[in-house]
């Protein structure tokens, strides 16, 4: 019974200490997250919830801001803010958008 | 109210519920010297719902790092330190 | 409002960070994931339904690119020179660093010391709580699994990893993060530092020895 995020004592290997700046699409997750949670939409503690009940397999497969977005995905179902339906015809519009701007560089799948 | 004192020795619950805590596996089950008393705060188990309840009492504990380790080959004084809620530490008899 | 009017903002984005002094060098603009677009998705919609605004989502960046261990650094090099402010910091870290016009909003500020026999080092095992309000974003480092695993099992190796060595007579001791509390470290003085101002020590508080995988630089002389 040890969620996937609690990792304190388990064996991993070195630490790459050498710190790489958040990418602009980091940023942006950042602060809508932030503003998302200045709406008092959720708190940090749902948050936290919500990135332990991906499981194991996503949250280890995830980056973090990828866990973050996954998150706020779920969540925004769950409060009714957002249907399933509406994220994913948008989710097709921004590929094609993106594809015909150049700024998709590979075609990446949900898992 | 403060349940516990500082110098007090507390056991962790070595308990599993499902959902949302903050206490890591790692420190279920160990024992510790309770530091300090940080004031109440908010549920995490709770409020992670949603939901809202009475607040808890946050305690900083020190587990020594021999006691949480069995092959912990530094010094005997190097610990870890932790905060944790009061509904998770017992006292020792 | 429109997709397009949307993509707009994006390029507002763009603009702001080169226009910002603390940008990071190049950003990635290229998306490669399906999260990642799902996280434009997100954006769009939510702005779209006006759930937030577009200028706070702008606003959060700004706030998050305004924060940097420079405004830790002023703290420790504070209460490395003022014996009162040092005082009141260990005593109430919130209303210490408020005299210096940092805010902490939702989180309780811990200082803690390290001396000749005790050497102090934060971790967030469960997540990544970190004194953000403080310090910003937690580095790329602290928020790894391999990090927040091995710091609680074995400091000494993950701080020698840092170029760190504490020796046998000195104490490590290692804060998890499990709560609503935030920890500062306070690095020792470097020796050789005594006649220097205030701003030319905070120079010498690197992130890294507020966190406690370092120390502080020593003076160039």
């Amino acid at each position: 019974m040890r969620g996937p995020h609690d990792v304190g004592g388990l064996p991993e290997g070195p630490v790459e200490t050498e710190a790489h700046p958040l990418t602009f699409w980091e940023k942006q997750i950042d602060g809508l997250r932030a503003a998302v949670g200045a709406k008092g939409l959720v708190n940090t503690h749902e948050n936290r919830a919500a990135v332990e009940a991906l499981g194991h397999d996503a949250y280890n497969t995830l980056h973090y801001y990828e866990r973050w977005t996954a998150t706020l995905c779920r969540q925004m179902i769950e409060k009714g803010v957002l249907t399933q339906d509406e994220i994913d015809a948008r989710v097709a519009a921004v590929r094609r958008r993106l594809a015909d701007t150049g700024e998709l560089e590979t075609e990446g799948g949900a898992p | 109210m403060t349940r516990f004192s500082a110098g007090e020795r507390v056991l962790v619950r070595d308990d599993y519920p499902p959902g949302h805590v903050r206490t890591p596996v790692y420190l279920r089950g160990k024992t510790g010297e309770v530091l300090r008393f940080f004031g109440e705060f908010d549920n995490a188990e709770v409020v992670s719902s949603g939901l809202k309840g009475p607040r808890k009492g946050v305690y900083k504990v020190r587990f020594r790092a021999v006691d949480l380790w069995d092959d912990y080959n530094g010094p005997a004084r190097d610990a870890v330190e932790a905060d944790i809620y009061e509904h998770w530490l017992e006292k020792i008899a | 409002m429109s997709g397009d009017h949307d993509h707009d903002h994006d390029h507002h984005g763009h603009d702001h960070d080169h226009d910002h002094p603390h940008a990071p060098p190049q950003p990635d603009d290229k998306v490669h994931s399906y999260y990642q677009i799902l996280g434009v998705a997100l954006k769009e919609l939510l702005i779209e339904k006006g759930v937030v605004e577009a200028a706070e989502v702008r606003r959060q960046i700004e706030r998050r690119d305004s924060i940097t261990p420079a405004n830790g650094s002023k703290v420790v090099a504070k209460a490395w020179t003022d014996p009162a402010f040092r005082a009141r910091l260990f005593a109430d870290g919130n209303s210490a660093v408020a005299e210096l016009g940092f805010e902490m909003t939702t989180t309780k500020l811990v200082a803690v010391e390290n001396t000749p026999s005790e050497h102090n080092v934060v971790v967030c095992t469960l997540c990544s709580c970190y004194p953000r309000d403080l310090l910003g974003l937690p580095p790329s480092w602290y928020k790894s699994r391999a990090y927040r695993a091995r710091i609680v099992r074995e400091p000494r190796a993950v701080l020698a990893e840092f170029g760190t060595r504490v020796p046998d007579d000195v104490a490590v001791r290692v804060h998890d993060s499990t709560a609503d509390m935030r920890f500062l470290v306070v690095p020792m003085r470097p020796e050789g530092t005594q006649g220097l101002r205030e701003d030319e020590l905070a120079a010498l508080v690197t992130r890294d020895s507020m966190v406690g995988v370092a120390v502080a630089r020593a003076p160039e002389r």
